[in-house]
């Protein structure tokens, strides 16, 4: 009885933050066109519902009834599993994501965690190690399609997603370090009490360089533009997934925006402080509304994710894709001193000034 | 409860073992490791060893099987080509290390019953802390010589790469 009340409180939360996050997905596709549309002085989609925001709607019901096609010479069982392996652990991060302020709620004699699926001690870990496990998604994708494009494609991927990865999980060490915990409920609560104590920002050591690295390497572990070799159409068609249609591509698809998601709700926990306003406190909390006070905390959060998400889109108008070897290069000349120098630097700054 | 989890862990590590030698696709022997991975950091999740768990899955899955798969893929390696007749030899390390197992099996049937090392959790530092405190004072002299033999292993990758680029082309 208790286990099983246990899991169906625990199967609601799964169901309503994958709910929020495929209903995220959907409104990226159409906010990355119109944003694109806007920077490039154009209007976007327009033709379906009333200024084209029933357009996701329609691309996904386009997307369903599309013929699935397994190209020939192709292996079907891999060709099938490779979309799967690229959503599940995309979507398998937001289990220790804190979307709001970490009090427990009873309910029939339970504690729960409204605002986090589970708050386990090795959060970031966790994520670090689900975030790893998707680039077999689009190795696997790429060496089963029987296709030359879709090889190099996956091959570009599997030494761009290991080399940024690297550059991820250093830079996430500094944070670590002026935190004390992996748990990302903890380290957003130990960023409480004004934008001055964010740890991009915070005393004794800034992680301003890190969040840099952070950012430029998430964007790199994506794919997005101007690192998206694996997929870089004017040389591979479609990377990886060139002979992907309807619901299989669908799937490669909403993990790259789930994955997105994923890395700008990282960074927002861990350097811009989470779910904390940038001032002390709750105005709500302030003017009395105490029990109200979880609104503002979850608006601030996804005001930051949004931030970021729009970085994404921002970059992707902005600025030519890099050619490989300059990729490989940056990541590992400029992104890895930066992020163990940091490091170094935040480990002293760390001992000498102990929060 | 715990048995179950044991068990389930247990068997599919061992499936997937074998799994890996006898599959005769390079790239499926590379997922049933993925599998097996991911069932040992399972394993260790049930000792309440998170931060283990979690390392074996970054480490071991995220980097170097992709590293595998990647040469799988650059090499396309021919299945037949793949035993070099190596069962003579690799029989006999089997039947040695199997003995080896089966005597000690015996051994601790007979002796007394292993003490519980399964207490319950300890409250206080979790077990992450307490990784950090036995890498960093108990067993510091292996922790830098396990750093020094890595470094030798990247120069000498360094050397092996750069070999030939500063000799005179042909």
């Amino acid at each position: 009885m208790e286990i099983g009340l246990r899991l169906a409180v625990s199967l609601a939360q799964i169901a309503a933050v994958m709910g929020v996050v495929m209903l995220t997905v959907m409104v990226l596709t159409l906010a990355e066109r119109k944003v694109l549309g806007w920077m490039q002085d154009r209007m976007g989609p327009m033709e379906v519902g009333p200024y084209g925001v029933l357009q996701p709607i329609a691309d996904g019901l386009k997307l369903f009834f599309k013929e699935d096609i397994i190209p020939a010479g192709a292996n079907k069982f891999l060709f099938t599993l490779a979309p799967i392996l690229a959503l599940v652990p995309a979507m398998i991060g937001f289990a220790v994501i804190p979307f709001g302020p970490s009090l427990t709620i009873e309910l029939f004699g339970m504690q729960i965690k409204p605002f986090v699926i589970s708050d386990i001690n090795i959060g970031i870990l966790y994520i670090l190690a689900f975030a790893s496990i998707g680039a077999y998604g689009i190795i696997l994708g790429g060496w089963s399609s029987n296709s030359k494009y879709s090889l190099l494609g996956g091959l570009r991927s599997a030494a761009q997603v290991i080399s940024y990865e690297l550059n991820v999980g250093l830079a996430i060490v500094g944070v670590i370090l002026l935190s004390g915990s992996l748990s990302l409920v903890k380290i957003t609560e130990a960023q409480a009490g004004g934008f001055w104590n964010w740890f991009v920002i915070a005393m004794p050591f800034p992680q301003i360089f890190a969040f840099v690295v952070y950012v430029i390497s998430s964007v790199a572990e994506t794919n997005r533009v101007p690192f998206d070799l694996p997929e870089a159409e004017s040389e591979l068609v479609a990377g990886f997934f060139t002979e992907y249609s309807g619901m299989r591509f669908a799937f490669f698809f909403i993990a790259e925006y789930a994955n997105m998601i994923l890395v700008s709700c990282v960074a927002a926990a861990l350097f811009l402080g989470g779910w904390n306003a940038p001032y002390p406190g709750t105005i709500l909390g302030h003017i009395g509304l105490d029990s109200l006070a979880w609104i503002e905390n979850v608006v601030w959060f996804a005001a930051k994710v949004y931030f970021f998400l729009f970085l994404f889109f921002w970059l992707r108008a902005t600025l030519p894709r890099l050619r490989y070897d300059q990729l490989m290069r940056f990541g590992w000349k400029v992104m890895l001193p930066i992020a163990l120098g940091n490091i170094v630097l935040t480990a002293i700054a760390a001992y000498f000034f102990p929060r | 409860m715990d048995h179950i989890f044991f068990f389930y862990f247990a068997a599919v590590i061992a499936a997937t073992s074998l799994l890996v030698v006898a599959l005769r696709n390079p790239v499926y022997s590379a997922l049933s490791l993925l599998i097996m991975f991911f069932h040992v950091a399972g394993l260790y999740v049930t000792l309440h060893a998170e931060f283990l768990a979690a390392v074996q899955i970054v480490v071991y899955a995220g980097a170097i099987l992709v590293l595998y798969l990647f040469v799988v893929m650059l090499l396309s390696i021919k299945s037949e080509e793949r035993y070099h007749n190596q069962l003579p030899l690799a029989g006999l390390l089997g039947v040695m290390l199997c003995t080896e197992v089966i005597l000690l099996f015996i051994k601790s049937q007979t002796s007394a019953i292993a003490p519980a090392a399964t207490a319950d959790p300890v409250a206080g530092p979790g077990n992450t802390e307490m990784i950090g405190e036995a890498l960093y004072s108990t067993y510091l002299f292996p922790f830098e010589v396990a750093s020094l033999i890595l470094l030798v292993a990247m120069i000498g990758a360094i050397i092996l790469a750069k070999k030939g680029i500063n000799e005179p082309a042909q």
